[in-house]
């Protein structure tokens, strides 16, 4: 009765209600997240569908291998994730600790290969729009024989790296939450009875993997690369 | 353990469905279908969305009051796409007016490209 006690916060019935609870407010908060970027989404469609041949052009400077890397990466890091709840939930403290430690190492790798490889690449390509952008040589020529014209291309990369850049920030937010969880399951404070934090972490780290699931194919694939 | 215990076998099974939609989308992108290659890329993106909403994040075993505001919510983003886009792509659609003196040698400024 005490761990019960412990668990469940006294404005709730039982521990259902509980769980019904914060899952409830845990999606009205995923709501708001879905048009955050949804916003984002429609501006994207908006100008691809004004600007298309800049747009192809513009996805081509794109790598896809990093890209399909990068959702590979995501995918694996939402089983480790979804096991993570599951361990919590038959409460496997060393388990738990596992599959958190191994979704935070995933999650990092993604922000590695996304700065490291593809925003580098970008950088002394000379794709930066606001920093440098002023594409040449092998890169010009693609998107001239393309008919693009340069400024449109420009706009294709802006909504690029907003759109990446903040579902990177919100996987760096997913890392934070990931390393507090790691820490407090290494401290022994969830159970069976006490689990709803790291299933609500886990509700937040598939939405990040969701919205990666829809900017890959919008901004690597789409572009006509055959 | 108010949650509901979906079972580790599930969870491996979506994601072996996730990763093979994944080699699917990539491979198809470098396929000709004309128009089809967005049909194709979308569709199975909400594909796999669906697969991680439903069962990675329990909404298949959630209360119906949490999957009315799951629905809701991309009902919303759905609105806010298609009504944007009624705009967008149907301008070109509406013919400019031509005003009184369509046959003038001079046309108004306005109906210049």
């Amino acid at each position: 009765m005490s761990n019960h006690a412990a668990a469940v916060a006294h404005q709730f019935d039982d521990a259902f209600q509980q769980h019904d609870a914060a899952t409830l407010g845990m999606w009205v908060f995923l709501t708001t997240e879905v048009l955050f970027f949804g916003g984002l989404f429609t501006g994207y469609t908006i100008y691809r569908h004004l600007y298309l041949p800049a747009f192809e052009a513009g996805s081509h400077l794109l790598d896809v291998r990093f890209g399909a890397a990068n959702t590979l990466i995501l995918i694996c890091s939402s089983l480790t994730m979804a096991l993570a709840v599951h361990a919590a939930q038959l409460g496997h403290r060393k388990s738990l600790m596992t599959f958190l430690a191994f979704t935070l190492i995933l999650g990092l790798l993604f922000i590695f290969i996304k700065l490291a490889f593809e925003w580098r690449h970008d950088y002394i390509e000379h794709l930066v729009p606001g920093i440098n952008f002023a594409p040449e040589g092998e890169t010009l020529a693609a998107i001239q024989a393309r008919h693009a014209p340069v400024n449109y291309v420009e706009l294709f990369m802006i909504f690029y790296f907003i759109m990446t850049g903040i579902h990177a920030l919100h996987m760096v937010v997913g890392v934070g939450i990931l390393t507090t969880l790691l820490i407090m399951a290494y401290r022994g404070r969830f159970s069976p009875e006490r689990c709803n934090p790291i299933e609500m972490a886990g509700l937040y780290w598939h939405f990040v993997d969701i919205v990666w699931i829809f900017l890959f194919p919008l901004l690597y694939l789409i572009g006509g690369r055959y | 353990m108010a949650g509901h215990i979906v079972p580790a076998r599930t969870y491996f099974l979506v994601f072996a469905a996730l990763v093979v939609l994944t080699a699917v989308t990539t491979a198809v992108a470098f396929v000709d279908l004309g128009p089809l290659n967005t049909v194709v890329a979308l569709a199975i993106a909400v594909c796999k969305a669906c697969l991680v909403v439903l069962f990675f994040m329990h909404v298949k075993y959630a209360p119906g009051l949490t999957r009315v505001v799951v629905v809701t919510g991309f009902l919303w983003l759905a609105l806010l796409i298609g009504i944007s886009l009624s705009d967008v792509v149907t301008r070109p659609w509406t013919p400019i007016p031509q005003g009184w003196q369509t046959s003038s040698a001079s046309p108004s400024p306005a109906n210049q490209p």
